[in-house]
């Protein structure tokens, strides 16, 4: 099933946006800066909405179905968050009026803010940052801030442990600063020895160390408290990777477990929507020491201009803020549909989500561990991962099971992540599944891992049932062809 | 309780199913003296409480909606076509993650290559990714990518003080840990750019329509910036490109910017979306996610993520960029904007917004205590000659510009132009209005008498 | 897993070969199979120059981005440009026609401490 794109569907003339005719005098145009040609598609209306139609039709949303994505917690999306985020009151407000007339967009980036450093446990909140990776960038340049800030200069090293997301490399090396790697011991925590090895090593040069909590692996570190005091001892920071916080919503709090810093995946934990590839938004919580560092501005309520009536809310900078991290202030858009979500829920819903999102996974990990190997015998939290591979089916790969749940009506779970898992299958339920649907899954798997004996074939030619067959990535690479150009005359 | 479906059958189905006696037993592995804390928040709303209490904060605003409005810098009141909207309401559209399985997201990735296309097409350039954050942070990315470029061995930016100042502070602020020198907008640049150019600058950065409104021939510019071997940023305005020349033709090697006024409306500051487009040449060194078109094991068509080992979650501390999820819901909206406005509709968007900003322009120029300014080096000698402008104007006003608005907005419910002196110290009493296809001919004969009252 | 008879190899899978008094390097066939189908190599520039063991390229398919790392140190003479249009001559002919760079090297003795053939197929047996 293919579509024609856009531009094959073009067609001189056509247009499909109606305009008023001009209403003031004409003015002369600049000469030498008017583009002669816009190569734009020209369609009708109708053209455009069954173009889109039938791109729609191609693709598979938590909407569809079930769509078990480790570490990318794709939750149900409410409709109720759609609808507030779409209020003209919200949708109209340009950024730069005066405050007076936002109070009530104010009004909520507050609350949220609050609301976020309840959940989290921390002293301060930035909403700027845009998405998780952001986050982290903004987190890592804080820690740095923090010890320029007290003349301490010269800590360069920032610690990741080798399970961790490969932003957290990256963010690190956007920084200006240096990773070093920590293995992961037999049972999925962060290896004490060398990690005090490492700080040892490092001692003095210590910025502080990433962490994911629970893990990409879907485990709560066991020693968390020792990591944490041992970073300290050496004089280093805790950054906090909030990606998988679907399991600690009122189970506990990272900023009481010590973390400085922390973002927060609002398109994750916080159910708005993953869009096709964003947007998220990466908010960042701070504990007293680092809060100070925030970006902004952030939302405060302005004492002096508020009264009986109300609060007045108004755009305050920190003190030694690292700076801004994108323009404006945020997402807001996105915002309103956590401060929606948080609303609807309130603490004991809160609660009952990591209560269930743990549940569902174990329960899934129970069904399916006899015949894929879970490599770490523990309870998990709101995910696990497992191998995708068979000792009797030896050329059966993860990708070949991944492909294979799409002709049973399955998103795939992730694949290949983390790097210390072979053949690894990441799977997250998330709370929003029920019983029979984890079952449904759970039987598919199986069945699939008999069809890797009885018929690999059926594995390494899948997906059977999709829009299209599977799809030559080395061409992609090789033959880069990033967009459509008429053919040559 | 919303969203979760279990029954009580159900958790102990699974409960004795998992091993354990209860949920509580799950989370052992907390330490104690912090599991399970009391959050103090509001006590939860059913569906139709939350909207009551959603409308009546939004019913606090007033907005762009409730009177005319001629404010931009950056974020712009455009017009916003219905179908955008219908399809950002599709779930099969808003709910798909990053379509890492290409089978089942063929909806997005054909729909983002076609965006990419038409980015292409609107900036005269050869690649175009699938979006970053927003117009700062694609133009942070820019200067990374220059950086590469040259193989770490340059060090120095060189940008025009007339680049959106939220744009340059977001720069800075990404490039903090890079050791880098950012220089030319300091003091509001009295230097001339090119002058600051020589062979340790990476780029230089300049805007179109700059952050005045005005429009200025990129060719010499880049010109220069080649002569270095430096490379040209351009930061364009996608609305802007709908009658303009592109960056592409005057020989620049990156443009950015923000495609906000394409379809994601103003929804006080975001989601909005960068745009980030170069030549082939420099298509490795551009970071961010790519479509490339392939085809299946039938010979069909289709498209993937390609390119991806440039990024975070193949080269980790290697990557061009930490950038993971982007804005691809925001992308879809701008691509079905240029879909819909298509190869006349932009132009004449365009040409809306030119003849109406300058008809304003003239009528409030003839205002007494109003002047209408190119720019003034000392605050007090306002400059005759206007360089040829776009959608935005500078005014210089009779008294504060905050006095101005708040009159404005009082008197007559019109939300007025932003105040430069906010970024500029030279630029004290100098207000930026804004005047779009969205800007009807009464009302800016409103904001004429308006402003005749205040001037009197 | 083929070798090349008068190659030396390092731990980090490149091979180098004396060629009158330059060194030619590129990777082994270990390497390229680990690697799959090849899509893209960075080469540096003729004149550049490293120490033994810097950095000098990335060698990308479409599962992995690696670095490449120098042998030997020295300056460049020569880089492959067929590579550029057909990478996939890394797979096909590791040691002929997907040669990478060509160098001076600045110490002839750093030739003499990379492994042999013998020594770099134990190396790899042991490594998996």
């Amino acid at each position: 099933m293919t579509e024609p794109l856009i531009y094959e569907l073009s067609r001189p003339g056509r247009c499909a946006a109606t305009l008023p005719d001009l209403d003031v005098p004409r003015a002369e145009l600049p000469e030498g800066l008017v583009r002669e040609d816009l190569p734009l598609p020209e369609v009708s209306e109708p053209d455009v909405v069954r173009h889109y139609t039938h791109l729609s039709q191609m693709n598979y949303g938590v909407d569809t179905g079930f769509y078990p994505l480790g570490s990318c917690t794709m939750k149900y999306n409410p409709k109720i968050n759609e609808e507030m985020a779409r209020l003209p009151g919200f949708v109209h407000l340009h950024p730069y009026q005066d405050e007076e007339t936002a109070q009530g967009a104010l009004c909520l980036m507050y609350h949220l803010q609050e609301f976020l450093k309840e959940i989290g446990g921390f002293a301060g909140v930035s909403l700027q940052p845009a998405a998780g990776a952001h986050g982290e960038l903004t987190g890592v340049l804080m820690m740095r801030a923090y010890h320029l800030d007290r003349g301490d200069a010269g800590r360069d090293v920032i610690l990741v442990p080798d399970s961790a997301h490969g932003t957290n490399p990256a963010t690190t090396s956007m920084s200006g600063l240096r990773v070093v790697e920590i293995p992961s011991d037999e049972r999925g925590n962060v290896d004490r020895g060398a990690l005090e090895a490492a700080c040892r090593e490092h001692s003095g040069h210590l910025v502080g160390m990433m962490l994911t909590n629970p893990n990409t692996l879907g485990l709560f570190d066991e020693h968390l408290e020792e990591v944490t005091g041992l970073v300290y001892q050496y004089g280093g920071l805790m950054y906090g990777d909030g990606a998988n916080m679907n399991a600690l919503l009122g189970i506990a709090r990272l900023g009481d477990l010590g973390f400085d810093v922390l973002h927060y995946n609002l398109h994750k934990t916080f159910s708005t929507p993953h869009g096709g590839g964003g947007p998220g938004s990466g908010p960042v919580g701070a504990s007293v020491r680092l809060a100070d560092f925030l970006p902004g501005p952030v939302v405060a309520i302005d004492r002096e201009r508020s009264s009986d009536e109300g609060d007045f809310y108004t755009f305050v900078d920190l003190p030694k803020s690292i700076g801004r991290v994108k323009s404006f202030y945020g997402h807001f858009g996105i915002l309103v549909r956590a401060y929606t979500y948080i609303r609807m829920l309130g603490a004991a819903g809160l609660r009952r989500v990591s209560e269930y999102a743990v549940l569902n996974a174990n329960y899934l990990m129970s069904r399916i561990k006899g015949t894929y190997r879970v490599p770490y015998e523990r309870i998990c939290m709101h995910e696990f991962v497992c191998e995708g591979r068979f000792a009797d089916a030896p050329d059966v790969r993860a990708l070949d099971v991944a492909k294979r749940l799409i002709d049973y009506g399955y998103h795939p779970p992730t694949n290949y992540f983390p790097l210390i898992v072979h053949e690894a299958l990441m799977i997250e339920p998330t709370e929003t599944e029920s019983k029979e649907t984890l079952d449904g899954f759970a039987e598919a798997l199986l069945h699939i891992a008999d069809e890797a004996r009885t018929a690999p074939a059926l594995l390494h030619e899948a997906p059977h049932r999709a829009p299209v067959r599977r799809l030559d990535e080395v061409r992609a690479a090789k033959d880069l062809i990033l967009r459509w150009q008429p053919k040559q005359q | 309780m919303p969203y979760v479906p279990h029954s009580d059958e159900d958790r102990k189905t699974m409960l004795a199913a998992i091993g354990v006696r209860s949920v509580e037993e799950l989370f052992e592995d907390i330490p104690a003296h912090v599991r399970f804390p009391e959050l103090n928040l509001p006590p939860a709303l059913s569906e139709m409480e939350v909207r009551w209490e959603l409308e009546m904060l939004a019913g606090a605003d007033f907005t762009t909606a409730d009177g005319p409005c001629f404010l931009g810098a950056g974020a712009y009141h455009h017009f916003v076509p219905a179908v955008v909207d219908a399809f950002l309401r599709r779930g099969e559209f808003y709910t798909a993650y990053t379509p890492y399985q290409p089978e089942i997201s063929q909806g997005t990735l054909q729909a983002i290559f076609e965006y990419q296309t038409m980015i292409c097409a609107l900036t005269g350039m050869e690649a175009s990714n699938a979006s970053h954050y927003d117009g700062a942070t694609a133009t942070a990315e820019a200067v990374i990518t220059a950086i590469n470029v040259h193989r770490l061995k340059r060090r120095k930016v060189v940008v025009s003080p007339y680049v959106h100042p939220e744009y340059r502070a977001v720069v800075r602020t990404y490039t903090q840990g890079m050791g880098l020198t950012v220089v030319g907008d300091e003091n509001s640049g009295s230097a001339v750019l090119t002058d600051l150019l020589d062979d340790e600058t990476a780029c230089l950065i300049v805007q179109y329509p700059d952050f005045l409104g005005r429009i200025e021939d990129l060719g010499p510019l880049a010109e220069a910036a080649h002569a270095v071997g430096a490379l040209l940023v351009v930061v364009a305005d996608p609305i802007a490109l709908g009658l303009l020349k592109s960056p592409g033709q005057f020989g620049a090697d990156v443009v950015v910017g923000d495609g906000q006024g394409m379809g994601a409306g103003l929804n006080f500051g975001g989601p909005y979306l960068g745009f980030f487009a170069t030549r082939m040449e420099y298509v490795r060194k551009m970071a961010g996610r790519l479509v490339g078109q392939t085809v299946d094991t039938e010979g069909q068509r289709g498209f993937v993520l390609t390119l991806s080992t440039r990024e975070q979650h193949i080269r980790r501390e290697k990557a061009t960029s930490n950038i993971c999820t982007n804005q691809g819901l925001v992308a879809l909206a701008a691509a079905i904007y240029m879909a819909t406005l298509g190869r006349c509709g932009m132009r004449r968007v365009a040409e809306l917004c030119y003849h109406k900003a300058h008809y304003a322009r003239q009528r409030i120029g003839a205002i007494n205590g109003f002047s209408v300014v190119d720019e003034a080096d000392d605050g007090r000698t306002p400059v005759r000659y206007i360089r040829p402008f776009f959608k935005e104007f500078v005014v210089h006003c009779p008294r504060p510009v905050k006095e101005i608005n708040d009159y404005l907005l009082h008197e007559w419910e019109i939300i007025g132009g932003y105040d430069l002196g906010r970024d500029y110290p030279h630029l004290q009493g100098h207000m930026l209005l804004c005047v779009t296809e969205m800007n009807p001919r009464e009302e800016i004969d409103m904001l004429v008498e308006a402003l005749e009252e205040v001037a009197s | 897993m083929k070798l090349d008879p008068v190659a030396r190899y390092a731990r980090s899978h490149e091979w180098a070969r004396q060629d009158g008094n330059e060194i030619v390097c590129g990777i082994t066939d270990h390497a390229q199979e680990s690697l799959s189908d090849v899509v893209y190599v960075e080469l540096p520039e003729v004149g550049d120059t490293f120490d033994k063991e810097d950095t000098f390229g990335v060698v990308e398919s479409v599962k992995a981005a690696s670095d490449l790392y120098i042998p030997v140190g020295g300056e460049i003479s020569a880089v492959n440009e067929a590579l550029e249009d057909t990478p996939e001559l890394v797979n096909q002919d590791p040691y002929g026609k997907g040669w990478m760079v060509r160098l001076r090297p600045s110490d002839p003795a750093e030739f003499d401490d990379l492994m042999d053939g013998a020594a770099y197929e134990a190396f790899v047996a042991e490594e998996s």
